[in-house]
């Protein structure tokens, strides 16, 4: 899933200074599931930004609305009405939600209310770790399914590098190397042999050093064009 | 003979080799690389010059390789992936190679978060095995894309590293397969401060006879400090250092001169050694130990090749 963290209150408090009236939008999607902008966290967040204004003297209404998917034009028409009425719209969403809501309402300000993280797993209670970068060219195959990309440090495809020591990075003792785990996988299946092959030079072409992705499956377009 | 250089050219005869290595300033005074250079003119057959170590801003390799040229000494520039794309690490090659250098060392990088500017972004387009294959390949007369380079090719003699110390321990002779598998033709490795963890991977090494594909270099570091020492152990990834190194710097009373000592002792035990063709002393803000070391080791005067 796409894991976010709410911002500061503050820093979002500062973006709505100028507002009277917002909706505040939560999704339904993976920010829910990651705690960072369902409609539980609408409910929270809501209640603190009204009260951190009317403790300044200058109230702020809130409303509160939570819809599926914020990365689907068709859930906006749902609310279409109520965000005539807001001077902009404080999005929960990750980017892509925050994106579209600002591309279904052009002339509405949105506000982002979430860092977006990365695309990632939940470990335990609170704690979520990478494991995609969404390269476009996935090496899974040949990686025990660890990621080299999202997961090495430095994103290289003949690991380990020198500063793996115990299992871990160099970059810090919390940090898992991935090539250790590749290693240790792969030792596990009987296929570490497979690591004395260089991983050729990746074509980045397929990652965003291709500039700006756009996937178009031709059977599905044309599909619906009949 | 790749490139012809003084390390290859020695190397190849069968003399044990000796190179050292000079961190280039974080300033652009050139004359502090020449300095250093000047300090150990004569006692090695190159000088490493260190591409923004532990990812510091710091005069650039190929300019301070340039100066070690004018002063007359043999630079071996070190190229790390952490900063640029294949597109200015090859630019930088033909650059190097205009300028005279023949050796070039293959290195994946310290992480930013170590140096100065540890918010910047890295590059990471190729890794050192990568690297390295690239540079095999354009003194083959390629590019990185498969495009055919005009005129004659560049000479390079091609370095990388080797890390006994590092973790999991018996891949790390497969990844030193790897690098000669991708054309590398020396090595030099980690600072040796675990005898008998190198002895180990030199036996796997030889197992593999990868002792006659590439030429390995151990990695000497004289030590000044118990302090150094055990930093290098708790808080270095990638290093070790054995209790009896330290042990023996503790009950020293002159502790410069006990690492001294030691480093030629490790020396004259490597020279014995079946499959390494010499070492590599890294002395970084030692420089001027580097000709007393290798005077009292037995490896001065240099010969001639």
């Amino acid at each position: 899933m796409i894991v976010a963290e709410r911002k500061p209150i503050d820093e979002i408090l500062g973006f709505l200074s100028k507002h009277q009236k917002i909706m505040l939008l939560g999704c339904g999607g993976c920010v829910t599931v990651c705690l960072a902008g369902g409609e539980k966290e609408v409910g929270i967040l809501g209640s603190e930004l009204a009260m951190a204004r009317a403790k300044e003297g200058r109230p702020l209404e809130v409303v509160q609305r939570t819809i599926e998917r914020q990365c689907d034009f068709e859930y906006f028409e749902g609310i279409r009405h109520e965000v005539k009425d807001v001077d902009a719209i404080l999005s929960l969403a990750c980017g892509i939600g925050i994106q579209t809501v600002a591309e279904a309402f052009p002339d509405k300000v949105v506000w982002p209310g979430v860092n977006t993280k990365f695309l990632g797993v939940n470990q335990n209670v609170g704690v979520w770790a990478e494991r995609c970068q969404a390269c476009g060219q996935c090496v899974l195959d040949k990686t025990g399914g660890i990621c080299p990309v999202a997961r090495c440090s430095k994103s290289i495809f003949n690991g380990p590098c020198g500063g793996s020591q115990h299992g871990k990075c160099e970059v810090s003792a919390d940090t898992d190397c991935a090539w250790a785990l590749i290693h240790d996988r792969l030792t596990r299946l009987g296929q570490v042999d497979s690591m004395r092959e260089i991983l050729p030079v990746k074509d980045w072409s397929h990652s965003r050093d291709g500039g700006p992705r756009k996937l178009v499956r031709e059977d599905l377009t044309l599909e619906s064009g009949k | 003979m790749k490139a012809g250089s003084n390390l290859e050219r020695m190397l190849e005869a069968g003399h044990f080799a000796v190179t050292g290595e000079i961190g280039p300033p974080k300033s652009w005074d050139g004359a502090v690389v020449q300095h250093h250079a000047k300090m150990m003119k004569g006692y090695c057959e190159s000088y490493n010059l260190t591409d923004n170590q532990t990812a510091i801003v710091r005069l650039s390799s190929i300019a301070a390789g340039k100066l070690l040229l004018d002063a007359e000494c043999e630079p071996n520039i070190q190229i790390v992936c952490r900063d640029r794309n294949r597109i200015a690490m090859q630019s930088d090659v033909l650059g190097a190679a205009a300028l005279g250098i023949k050796n070039i060392l293959a290195l994946s990088g310290d992480h930013q978060k170590f140096g100065n500017h540890p918010y910047s972004k890295n590059v990471y387009d190729v890794d050192s095995i990568q690297l390295i294959q690239m540079l095999d390949g354009m003194r083959k007369g390629y590019f990185q894309s498969g495009e055919q380079m005009k005129g004659e090719p560049p000479k390079i003699y091609i370095g990388c590293a080797a890390n006994p110390f590092a973790d999991p321990f018996e891949f790390r002779v497969t990844r030193l397969e790897k690098k000669a598998d991708a054309g590398a033709d020396f090595c030099q490795t980690q600072c040796l401060l675990d005898m008998e963890r190198f002895e180990r991977w030199m036996e796997l090494v030889r197992a593999r006879g990868l002792h006659k594909r590439i030429k390995i270099l151990a990695g000497i570091t004289p030590l000044k400090s118990v302090k150094a020492a055990k930093y290098m152990r708790d808080y270095v990834a990638g290093m070790m250092v054995s209790d009896d190194i330290i042990q023996r710097l503790e009950k020293a009373e002159d502790i410069k001169a006990e690492g001294v000592q030691l480093a030629i002792e490790q020396i004259e035990y490597l020279k014995k050694m079946e499959g390494v063709a010499g070492v590599h002393i890294m002395a970084i803000a030692w420089e001027e130990i580097v000709p007393e070391i290798v005077k009292r080791a037995g490896l001065y005067p240099r010969p001639e090749v």
